[in-house]
């Protein structure tokens, strides 16, 4: 009882999906702001979703119907496990269990395995192609990813959630060593390509793709997969901040300082999207396989030097 | 139906279809999305795909080999949908009056909800009918 509540209200769903709501919208202001416009109003999110709700489902001649609209709920019960588990790790350090972190990084990559299904699942031939380019950018991305991790897990020399948020109350947060310094940029390069944000839109690059692997979702499926995307901007983010900049504190002050970092990591994140064009494919594979590995790697062997 | 036409009216996402315009009231309706006008305060954005799309904006002459296509892109769309023609071209022939390529106008084809005149129509023209039909769909709720 009390994991369902978890799970569906407090850190679950529901407060995701609002947080999530908010977060996209800070996300729309401010890139409206940087190119210097107005910007939507605060509850545009929640209005494009109750009107996505309320239009018709088409699902396309010859696609795979039950695959099709069952992708985008797939992935909309991983990005609530991801947030729930990171939450309740640091509501309740103590509980959790050992791996709990394989477990997030596994369940991480599910909404977009999902989004990927249900493109290919459509028959269309530019949802294919989007998905296509989304599976090579899940390739090109988790390789540094994992290295990153990997620097945390060497640090706190645990592969709990609990204890990696219990080493940097006591060691101070990854991130202030130069080894996780390098690590989180690695980090937060790959969450750009994870979020699927310019620059590594190319699945769904509106302006030859038309919305790629989106294109032939219509109604409730296409808010469900909004809706995956901003609690993935509001969860991944979080991610990071757990694991690097020492998680979330409830008491006293503590809760302002853990909002200013993921607002700080938030920011960082729709300035990288707004001063960026978008890149190809292959520019983006060579990027995460070159330069990005290599600075991985260095974070990986400066921790094991104790850096 | 109500809420469903009220969410319809916070953010109505735009498909932009071209039926053989002079690429000028296209230029415009860009026009409407530069800092200067900023359609998306009104949640207004423009969507790359036809499923995706509340409004469908219409521009230039209905030619005959656009009737099926403008057909199939609406039956495309999701409803309940809009229907917007933009330029006079849209509204009638405007400057192609009397070609042969053109049997149709716009609305004999598509179930148009709103007209707005011009050619090119302003973006501060656009963004009124735009209001307007906002305005219409909202008593319609
Ligand atoms: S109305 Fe005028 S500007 Fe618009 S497509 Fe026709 S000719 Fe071009």
């Amino acid at each position: 009882m009390e994991y369902l509540f978890a799970y569906v209200i407090f850190p679950g769903f529901l407060f995701t999906a609002v947080v999530g709501m908010l977060v996209s919208w800070i996300d729309r202001k401010v890139t409206a702001r940087v190119q210097w416009r107005v910007g939507p109003p605060l509850f545009q999110p929640l209005y494009d979703f109750v009107k996505l709700l309320g239009k018709e489902i088409i699902v396309p001649r010859g696609a795979s119907k039950a695959t099709f609209l069952l992708a985008p709920l797939f992935g909309l019960a991983a990005v609530t496990l991801v947030s729930s588990m990171i939450w309740m790790a640091s509501l309740y350090p103590d509980r959790g269990f050992v791996g709990d972190l394989i477990v997030v990084i596994y369940v991480m990559m599910i909404p977009s395995i999902a989004v990927i299904i249900g493109a290919f699942a459509s028959k269309n031939r530019i949802a294919s192609l989007g998905a296509s380019r989304e599976m090579k950018l899940m390739l090109a991305d988790e390789l540094p990813f994992l290295l990153a991790v990997m620097v945390v897990i060497i640090k706190s020399e645990a592969v709990h959630l609990g204890q990696i948020y219990h080493y940097q109350e006591t060691y101070g947060m990854i991130f202030s060593s130069w080894s996780g310094v390098l690590a989180m940029i690695v980090a937060v390069l790959c969450m750009q390509a994870k979020l699927t944000l310019v620059p590594f839109d190319i699945p769904e690059a509106e302006t030859e793709l038309m919305g790629g692997v989106f294109v032939e979702y219509s109604g409730p499926p296409l808010a469900v997969l909004k809706l995956t995307r901003m609690m993935m901007l509001f969860t991944l983010p979080m991610v990071m901040v757990h694991l690097f900049l020492g998680g979330v504190h409830f008491q006293g002050m503590d809760i302002l300082w853990s909002i200013l970092k993921y607002v700080v990591l938030l920011v960082v994140i729709v300035l990288i999207r707004n001063t960026n064009p978008r890149v190809r494919i292959d520019q983006a594979m060579r990027f995460f396989w070159g330069p990005v590995l290599i600075i991985g790697i260095a974070a990986v062997i400066l921790a094991l030097l104790g850096f | 139906m109500g809420i469903k036409l009220k969410a319809l009216t916070k953010s109505p996402w735009v498909y932009h279809l071209s039926t053989g315009s002079c690429n000028n009231c296209d230029i415009e309706i860009l026009d409407c999305l530069t800092p200067r006008y900023d359609l998306e305060r009104l949640g207004i954005v423009l969507v790359g795909s036809p499923r995706h799309a509340d409004a469908l904006l219409v521009t230039g002459n209905m030619t005959m080999k656009c009737m099926k296509r403008a057909k199939e892109v609406y039956d495309q769309m999701p409803k309940p949908g809009v229907v917007i023609a933009v330029g006079t071209c849209a509204l009638g022939h405007g400057v192609f009056e009397g070609s042969y390529v053109m049997p149709k106008t716009v609305d004999e084809v598509l179930p148009v909800d709103i007209y707005i005149p011009g050619c090119p129509p302003k973006p501060e023209g656009i963004i009124a009918g735009v209001a307007k039909l906002l305005e219409m769909l909202k008593q319609k709720a």
